[in-house]
């Protein structure tokens, strides 16, 4: 740096104090997050003050109210006019409150709470001596097997931190779909990312499996976001600005006023198209597309199933929102180099999922590339470059997400010995011991597939219309193919649950606490409205499908 | 407004199948019974539908309309047209027939009694697919349509899969894994045709902006709508790949004869009666109406593969040693002669193959329900194992034999008019496809007198010998439709007059007129 740069730094900084602007914050409107991240401080401060014995109740209680006060500030924004009239960008360009944004944040904080109530089971696993216990270690800082694990578990601790740890993930899961540039971006990516790495390392059961899964999903985590800061920072070089209109102005060439000390680099395409790069695969990353899905299928057999539940869902709504927002405000001017490169994602990753899917012994691994293939599906809808795409990804994101967190709830249910009883061959005969739950289950998984007159039918429909709408109609054909290879694993399971012989030493369904049944029940609830009658929503989602630019 | 006639004769036996559903597992009798008179007033609404229905009046009658998925383009439009009328007659007239013929077909067994079988499950099921049957025939939106026509496969999966004939000559395990076999293929043939069909349901929308078939068809007629060659044929293909694999037309057939031989016989009526009519159903009132020109253009090649499923089927049925397989193979030949129907581009084919479908339904119902009941009491469904059963069982005999001779199209039954129309229609514009497919009628009667003759006549066999005779229900189930097969076959008018008018329609929407006599031009 030279010295009069230095200089001017010096003497900017000397300025009086009534020279710098205070920056302009719109409280009101970032208020849900603002929620959610206060409460999850007032969890960290209850597990350090309150008693152990109360622990639980004061998490839940906390973290119910934040959810539910957080979910009425969005219902009380998109009120006011803020999803479309009074969309605006606030908080100094660093976040976008408009349709998409809170659609987005409404999905994530009403998954979240459906999260938070398996979180909150604690009659599925059998009392440690006398004491209740949820699918969370006793204590997760004692080594597996060791001694001081036992007397933990025979104090009966549990990990009261979970609850705070979800409220931050949601937290910034919210700002991430809202981001409104590049740092905002990475710092809400992690702020959602590292409580998570946390949350799947924590499994009661199977702790060893459980923690390699974290450390696989950190180890790959990590790398995927220095690979998405190394595109911003290329970014940066190329518009000179981490804010998401001014490079989009860039790209387009409307920018007029030009940084001197950026001129060299700045316009450069080499950089635009490196960073855009890497940055978009950050975010297939974390949506799990092909081929950056590695993760997915070990952390989710390791991770605890509800941790499990909750990540395959809001992570996907943030990451596709996130997604969605670079791809439409940032980087429309380059659609015409991303989309040839989306369409080989979309198209690997449907049918990656789809067919690796059919040879898998474990149900949840089945449901991870299940949710692989369903991110295919869902990138077809983002490539369509339209409104329609929007909305119809919007409302896919939603009635997917309830499919998910019911689906992985009902795996918690389904015991033997040795905790879930996650192998395939255990579930057979399901049927005929459990109906309800099979048939709840098999609910889910048609749902998953695609039948008519479920929510799976109508965003696939939805998404699909998009696409072909936009000119992508080989996407289409693509994902009705993966759609019938998918078909035949669900199929599978329920062929598996009903026409099998229980085994003699099968699992039992365990009776949960009310607050599993509400997931479940919820579950099932939106899956059947919005295939029946989804027009609300998707006219919800469609009023919800503009960006602020 | 006026009363939803349709919706109602849809939403009588959904509602039904509910409360069947929710009877205690006790109270198992009842269940029964209401499944009973749920389907019998369903009949009475169908037969209601068919009363108001003006042959003469508008093409689509008892219309209602309202909003549905404004998002999609998509109309709650429900209307029926005279071939809709006939066949929702036909499923509402068979429901109760099959529900009573499976009266004990889903009772627990003494032997395990833990086993999950329950009872009110089957009846519930049948009532579903009654419910999604009927409503396929009254949609008139072609999305409203799409959703029926796939969730129907749900409900038939789990009959198909979940009841099985009591006794296996393979044991219990062997028979429980090829009927999951069996519910798969199913389930799995039909997807795929339906998953086919959902992309050309979305590139309909795509090229046509709603799904209306009276808008698309008349904009299509009035020029306003115009659409690729191409394109028109692709979507064709979409549309009738499905409705082919449902039909099932060769080669798309290989899931009918597994499906049939591993259900029960009333599940087996229900597959090949009913359900499958929606696939020919399908073809008339969809392929035909929103693509004439790509209808014309694949005329041939549909017309050579249903011959093929007329002779390879028949051929099939010939060599069977199993009685319901050899059913399932007839229906292949049947469903080929219904498809010639249709593709033959005459009137005289088209209402020869509506009628087909509604004297098949007849006909294989009665045929099939004899053969089960038969198979109920030997607890074997091999040909081999039966032998002199007239001379035990003589009643049953001879409703088999009347359910053999209408399948075998005797003159004086249903099938015999209508199959004669379907070749007559034929005939005159395709010769010689019409002479090749009359060979099917030969071996409709060589595999159906060889069935009778190697069960029922003959010496008695010693495990038959105590067999008895049709009880009172099984009689109220047969003597029905054996009234109504001879009655259709002297006195085809009442079906015809229906159907008619609408064929007529169907023809103006092709372009297609009946060619002219040419006898003049022999000469």
């Amino acid at each position: 740096m030279s010295a009069p740069a230095v200089h001017s730094l010096w003497t900017t900084a000397a300025d009086p104090i009534s020279k710098i602007d205070a920056p302009k914050i719109e409280y009101g409107q970032l208020s849900p997050t603002l929620i959610v991240i206060g409460a999850a401080l007032v969890g960290v401060l209850i597990e350090a003050f309150v008693p152990r014995r109360s622990r639980y109740w004061a998490q839940v209680f906390v973290s119910v109210v934040a959810l539910c006060a957080a979910f009425a500030a969005v219902v009380a924004l998109a009120a006011d006019g803020y999803g479309t009239t009074k969309a605006h960008i606030a908080a100094m360009g660093a976040i976008a409150v408009d349709g998409p944004a809170l659609f987005l944040q409404g999905t994530i904080l009403l998954a979240g709470l459906v999260g938070l109530f398996t979180f909150a089971e604690r009659r599925l696993d059998p009392a440690a001596h006398g004491k209740r216990v949820d699918s969370f270690a006793a204590q997760a800082a004692s080594v597996p097997g060791s001694d001081s694990e036992k007397a933990a578990v025979r104090a009966g601790f549990t990990t009261t931190e979970v609850f705070p740890l979800l409220l931050f993930a949601i937290g910034g899961m919210l700002v991430f779909p809202s981001a409104n540039d590049l740092l905002t971006l990475f710092v809400a990516l992690e702020v959602f990312s590292l409580p998570l790495y946390l949350l799947c390392a924590l499994a009661r059961r199977k702790r060893l499996m459980s923690q390699e899964a974290a450390v696989k999903y950190f180890l790959l985590g990590a790398f995927a976001s220095a690979f998405t800061l190394f595109g911003i920072a290329l970014l940066y070089g190329y518009a000179g600005s981490v804010s998401y209109a001014r490079i989009a102005q860039v790209v387009d060439g409307t920018a007029t006023d030009v940084d001197p000390a950026l001129a060299n680099t700045m316009g450069n395409d080499a950089l635009l198209l490196i960073g855009g790069a890497m940055l978009v695969m950050g975010l297939l990353f974390k949506v799990g597309a092909v081929p950056f899905h590695m993760w997915t299928p070990d952390v989710y057999q390791g991770a605890p199933t509800p941790v499990t539940g909750f990540m395959a869902a809001a992570t996907k709504v943030a990451a596709f929102g996130a997604l969605l927002r670079l791809l439409y405000v940032v980087l429309p001017g380059l659609r015409w180099d991303w989309r040839p490169v989306m369409w080989a994602v979309a198209i690997i990753t449907m049918l990656g999922g789809a067919i690796v899917a059919i040879t898998q012994t474990d149900i949840k691994r089945l449901l991870a590339y299940s949710s692989i293939a369903h991110a295919g599906f869902i990138l077809a809808g983002v490539i369509a470059t339209s409104k329609d795409g929007v909305s119809s990804v919007l409302f896919y994101l939603a009635g997917y997400s309830f499919v998910t967190i019911g689906a992985f709830a009902v795996v918690t249910l389904v015991r033997d010995a040795g905790g879930e009883a996650t192998h395939l061959s255990k579930w057979a005969g399901l049927g005929r011991r459990s109906p309800l739950v099979a048939a709840v289950f098999a609910v889910f998984l048609l749902a998953f597939a695609g039948i008519p007159l479920t929510s799976g039918f109508a965003g696939k429909f939805a998404v699909f219309k998009a696409a072909a709408d936009g000119g992508a109609a080989p996407l289409v054909v693509v994902g009705v193919i993966s759609s019938a290879i998918a078909a035949f694993f669900y199929v599978r399971v329920i062929v598996l649950m009903f026409f099998s012989e229980p085994r003699p030493e099968g699992p039992t369904v365990a009776v949960p606490s009310p607050l599993t049944m509400v997931a479940i029940g919820l579950g099932v609830a939106v899956t059947l409205v919005l295939g029946v009658a989804p027009q609300y929503f998707l006219d919800l989602a469609s009023q919800a499908g503009v960006f602020v630019r | 407004m006026s009363f939803p006639l349709l919706t109602a004769t849809a939403a009588l036996p959904a509602l039904g199948a509910v409360a069947t559903a929710a009877v205690p597992a006790a109270r198992r009798t009842a269940a029964k019974w209401l499944a009973l008179v749920v389907s019998l007033a369903t009949l009475a609404l169908a037969v209601t539908v068919l009363v108001r229905f003006d042959p003469d009046g508008a093409r689509y009658q008892l219309t209602e309309s309202h909003a549905w998925i404004k998002d999609f383009g998509v109309r709650y439009e429900l209307g029926v047209d005279g071939i809709a009328v006939a066949l929702i007659a036909l499923t509402a007239v068979l429901i109760p027939f099959i529900i009573l013929a499976g009266w004990h077909d889903a009772d627990p067994l003494e032997t395990g009694s833990r086993r999950w079988r329950p009872t009110q499950g089957f009846f519930a099921l049948i009532l579903a697919v009654e419910a999604m049957v009927v409503i396929s025939f009254e949609a008139t939106d072609v999305f409203v349509f799409y959703i029926f026509f796939e969730a129907m496969l749900i409900p038939m999966y789990f009959l198909i899969g979940g009841f099985g004939d009591r006794a296996h000559e393979h044991g219990e395990e062997t028979a429980a894994t090829q009927r999951s076999y069996a519910a798969v293929k199913f389930l799995l043939y039909n997807l795929v045709g339906g998953l086919i069909m959902l992309a050309a349901v979305i590139g309909l929308y795509v090229v046509a902006g709603n799904f209306s078939l009276t808008e698309i068809a008349e904009a299509r007629a009035n020029g306003s709508l115009h659409m690729a060659t191409s394109t028109e044929r692709w979507l064709f293909l979409g549309f009738f790949f499905a409705f082919a694999v449902k039909a099932p037309l060769w080669p798309l057939h290989t899931w009918l004869p597994n499906a049939m031989q591993e259900s029960t016989a009333p599940v087996a009526v229900l597959i090949t009666a009913v359900v499958d009519k929606v696939g020919t159903f399908a073809m008339l009132r969809f392929c035909l109406q929103l693509f004439p020109e790509a209808s014309k253009w694949a005329t041939p090649v549909i017309l050579v593969l249903a011959l093929i499923s007329i002779v390879y089927g028949a051929l099939l049925a010939v060599g069977q040693r199993d009685i319901k397989r050899l059913v399932a193979y007839a229906s292949i030949s049947h469903f080929g002669f219904i498809i010639m129907g249709i593709f033959a581009m005459t009137s005289q084919g088209q209402s020869g193959a509506t009628l087909y479908m509604v004297n098949h339904g007849i006909s294989t119902a009665a045929l099939m329900l004899v053969a089960g009941f038969l198979i109920s009491r030997r607890g074997s469904r091999l040909i081999a194992d039966y032998g002199g059963v007239q001379k035990v069982a003589p009643v049953l005999a001879g409703t088999f034999l009347i359910g053999g001779l209408a399948t075998l199209s005797l003159p004086g039954l249903a099938p015999f008019v209508s199959e004669f129309l379907v070749l007559v229609g034929t005939f005159t514009r395709y010769p010689v496809i019409g002479i090749i497919a009359t060979f099917g009628i030969v071996l409709a009667a060589l595999y159906t007198l060889v069935l009778y003759q190697r069960t029922m006549t003959g010496p008695v066999k010693p495990e038959v010998s105590a067999m008895p005779d049709l009880r009172v229900r099984e009689l109220v189930v047969v003597a029905p439709l054996i009234v109504l097969l001879i009655f259709l076959g002297v006195y085809p008018k009442p079906v015809t007059d229906i159907v008619n008018p609408a064929v007529k329609q169907t023809m103006s929407d092709v372009q297609k007129k009946d060619p002219k006599p040419e006898v003049e031009a022999a000469k």
